[in-house]
């Protein structure tokens, strides 16, 4: 099986490293959960019934192991300090006029084919770039909730944070990664004002 | 009427809250009239969807081993 070709479990613990580290934000931390997450896989090679595949299977692991991981960071670290410095409006208001309207320049266009998009790895270096490129508490609660599936009630008492605040978080994330996906994947070769 | 900053906000809300009737009416009837509005709301269903993708490992893996400083390469360099 797949755990135990070494080329493949190579590749397959390349591309787990890579989304541990953007979720934690910390090469240590990855590292240890990738870690954790083998082992498990290993240590269940018979609870896999064969039906998902193994790569989907051991990522659901590893979200696990990451939710672990945040929550116990969540209780030792006081999350709105992290807060603070990203909770900075200019980022927003600079893609819409003062009137809150778009500016021509960034208002969305057409996306082309994300389908097709997600076939491609280059598509996926740039979502992980883009993704990296938001300031680190966006990220971190677009990631809860979009990567790891935690409804937003829980995400508030990890991170002790109200309701409001989460919803205006996952609306500057979403309005970020949009943006910079745009910009350097979806509006290649394409006229930006159509 | 509101403007599109609040527009995309309840977009974006709508996928974790119900929104209140008066909220629903108001975001429709922007969405009638603004183009980029409307194709926000479908590419919040597009960013959920990658996302998820993403998460489950379901992506083609990498033509060759990143470099180790691709995830702070900086999103606007030109491909």
């Amino acid at each position: 099986m797949l755990l135990n070709n070494d080329a493949a479990l190579a590749d397959l613990r390349r591309d787990m490293l890579r989304f541990a580290r953007l979720q934690l934000r910390d090469a240590d931390l990855a590292e240890d959960a990738v870690q954790e997450a083998m082992a498990a896989a290993c240590a269940q090679q018979d609870r896999f019934d064969g039906r998902a595949e193994l790569r989907t299977w051991v990522f659901a692991i590893l979200r696990n192991k990451l939710v672990d991981q945040l929550r116990r960071r969540g209780r030792s670290e006081n999350f709105s300090t992290v807060l603070a410095p990203d909770f900075d409006d200019a980022a927003v208001d600079a893609l819409f006029r003062a009137n809150g309207h778009w500016r021509p320049e960034n208002r969305p266009a057409a996306w082309a084919d994300p389908e097709a998009a997600a076939t491609q790895s280059a598509f996926w270096r740039i979502f992980e770039a883009c993704l990296d490129h938001l300031p680190e508490s966006l990220a971190r609660v677009f990631m809860m909730r979009e990567m790891l599936g935690l409804e937003t009630a829980e995400i508030c008492t990890e991170l002790a944070i109200s309701k409001g605040n989460c919803h205006v978080m996952l609306h500057r994330a979403r309005l970020g990664l949009r943006t910079c996906l745009e910009k350097n994947w979806f509006s290649h070769g394409e006229c930006p004002t159509c | 009427m509101l403007s599109c900053k609040d527009a995309t906000r309840l977009c974006s809300d709508a996928l974790e809250r119900e929104l209140s009737l008066r909220e629903r009416l108001a975001l429709r009837m922007h969405l009638a009239m603004c183009a980029g509005c409307t194709r926000f709301e479908d590419q919040l269903a597009v960013l959920r969807a990658l996302s998820r993708r993403w998460s489950e490992g379901r992506v083609p893996p990498a033509a060759e081993p990143p470099p180790d400083s691709a995830g702070s390469s900086s999103p606007g360099d030109e491909r």
